[in-house]
């Protein structure tokens, strides 16, 4: 590792966490979809909707704080593809930097932004009527959970930033992301969707990451949930990590 | 003054290329070029769109691979030591490579930081003041013009002192006064000791500017020259009477009010 590897990254973390400041929309957007959606399911449709004991509130902000984060990493890919179009990213190349730290600024940014979103999102939930009677540990662990979730998704937006040929195309990728908690336990029981789609909805990562999530909140035992979503987690970012330092590596040759 | 020259091969040119050859898919760029480029002078690499100036731009500060051929930079080669070329240069870019959201000031900072130098608020100070930038140094990029744009990109190419600057199309898109600022800048540096290679489409800023040109045409050096030796390729010149009009450039400036300062240097 680079010797410079930490004081670059901190010195570009600076910038974009500047950028963020300077145009506080990236977060506040970010956070306003998953508010309407709050909304609307607890409000609208969340009375007709079975989850069984508790409120509809408790049931849904696990799914919500993950559709967060499938929309806000989308965001990385958005500055990633900026920072190429304009030159800066080349000025970086040419420095003598660690060269990783480039990335890992975006990355973090992220990071710092989606968790800025999500404490937003809580306390929304929070005067909504959302409780959870966790302790600290059990908020560090969800916390964990989130951090793990956001960092395996900016690595995978950071593929298209460095790859999209246009802003829509750096974007468009996370649509199917946002998606996929509609198909998994986030809003709904899996029990009563149909066979296939019960069987894609309860063996996709959404929804080992929400029942681990909701089953903390709750106060109740996490079983093997957790292992199946830190799994799905870690196996992501093994990946995405990989593939983004091989497209990296093949866009500075 | 600033980072050391690979000192045993202090006497050997800031740049030297061999063979450099270079393919994108079908397209070859570059077809062997071969040029010196001699400490503190100022190098004008002239060619057409397309001619392959900004590829060998990129890959003498080490952005591209080369697939055959050699390049030393500071006496470094730019495959193998590729971090310590990084250390010897500066880049700016065919577009500036400003940060937009931040200020022009923050900008300078920046890259003081990632430089890795101290005492970086003085520097970017003093840049600012020496391309008079300072009134406007804690405004946004964004509402910079074309020019205090460019500057400031060169400014941020001087932090640390590297030796030898590379300029990609350094006036594209300029206007007469910004072109004349940058000029100016330029031929700052060539006297401050620093090597600079710039690429243009324009003769007349080569002929200003450049100690030596060179042509590049599909991914050839046609020629490579002085102006005077480049001017004795031609026919000897015949004597015609002319009146001397003043060229448009004369114009502009007199009624804009900066020849003065502009052209004197």
């Amino acid at each position: 590792m680079n010797r410079h590897f930490l004081g670059d990254t901190a010195v570009l973390l600076g910038r974009s966490l500047r950028h963020i400041a300077r145009s506080p929309d990236t977060i506040i957007t970010t956070a306003v979809t998953p508010v309407a959606m709050l909304l609307l399911f607890v409000y609208v449709f969340g009375g007709a909707i079975q989850t069984g004991s508790g409120s509809y509130v408790n049931y849904l902000l696990p799914g919500i704080l993950i559709i967060t984060i499938a929309s806000g990493i989308s965001y990385t890919a958005y500055r990633l593809f900026q920072d190429l179009q304009g030159g800066i990213f080349e000025r970086f190349q040419s420095m003598p930097i660690a060269r990783a730290a480039v990335l890992w600024a975006h990355v973090l940014t992220s990071l710092v932004a989606n968790l800025i979103s999500l404490a937003v999102i809580v306390l929304v939930a929070l005067a909504m009527g959302f409780r959870s009677g966790t302790g600290v540990l059990g908020w560090l662990a969800v916390a964990g959970i989130l951090v793990l979730f956001t960092l395996a998704l900016t690595w995978l937006a950071v593929i298209p930033g460095l790859t999209a040929s246009s802003v829509d195309g750096a974007s468009a990728f996370a649509y199917p992301l946002i998606f996929l908690p509609f198909i998994s336990s986030a809003f709904v029981p899996t029990e009563s969707m149909p066979g296939p789609v019960r069987a894609f909805a309860e063996h996709q990562p959404v929804t080992s990451i929400v029942n681990t999530i909701r089953a903390l909140f709750a106060e109740q035992p996490v079983g093997s949930g957790i292992w199946t979503a830190l799994g799905w987690c870690l196996g992501l970012l093994v990946l995405a990590v990989t593939f983004a330092v091989i497209t990296y590596r093949r866009r500075i040759n | 003054m600033s980072i050391p020259p690979a000192t045993p091969q202090a006497e050997h040119p800031a740049i030297r290329v061999r063979g450099l050859a270079k393919s994108f898919k079908d397209l070859q760029v570059l077809r062997g070029v071969d040029l010196d480029v001699a400490r503190g002078s100022i190098f004008a690499l002239l060619g057409s769109n397309g001619a392959g100036k900004t590829t060998l731009v990129k890959i003498l500060c080490t952005l591209l691979r080369a697939d055959a051929g050699s390049a030393e930079v500071n006496g470094f080669d730019v495959a193998a030591r590729a971090a310590d070329v990084r250390e010897s240069i500066s880049l700016t870019g065919q577009f500036a490579a400003v940060d937009e959201i931040l200020t022009g000031r923050e900008n300078l900072v920046l890259v003081a930081r990632l430089r890795h130098l101290k005492d970086v608020g003085a520097i970017a100070d003093g840049l600012l003041r020496r391309f008079s930038l300072t009134e406007a140094g804690a405004r946004r990029v964004a509402t910079y013009s074309g020019g205090m744009r460019r500057r400031l990109d060169i400014a941020m190419s001087l932090i640390g002192n590297p030796p030898v600057i590379f300029l990609d199309e350094p006036t594209t898109g300029l206007d007469p006064e910004g072109r004349i600022d940058v000029w100016r800048a330029v031929q700052e540096l060539a006297e401050g000791g620093t090597t600079v290679l710039l690429t243009t489409q324009y003769l007349d800023e080569a002929e200003h500017l450049a100690d030596r040109i060179a042509i590049l045409h599909q991914g050839r050096i046609l020629v490579n020259g002085t102006l005077e030796e480049l001017k004795r390729l031609l026919p000897p010149a015949t004597v015609e009477y002319v009146e001397k009009q003043p060229t448009l450039e004369d114009v502009f400036l007199s009624l804009v009010g900066t020849a003065a300062n502009g052209e004197q240097r």
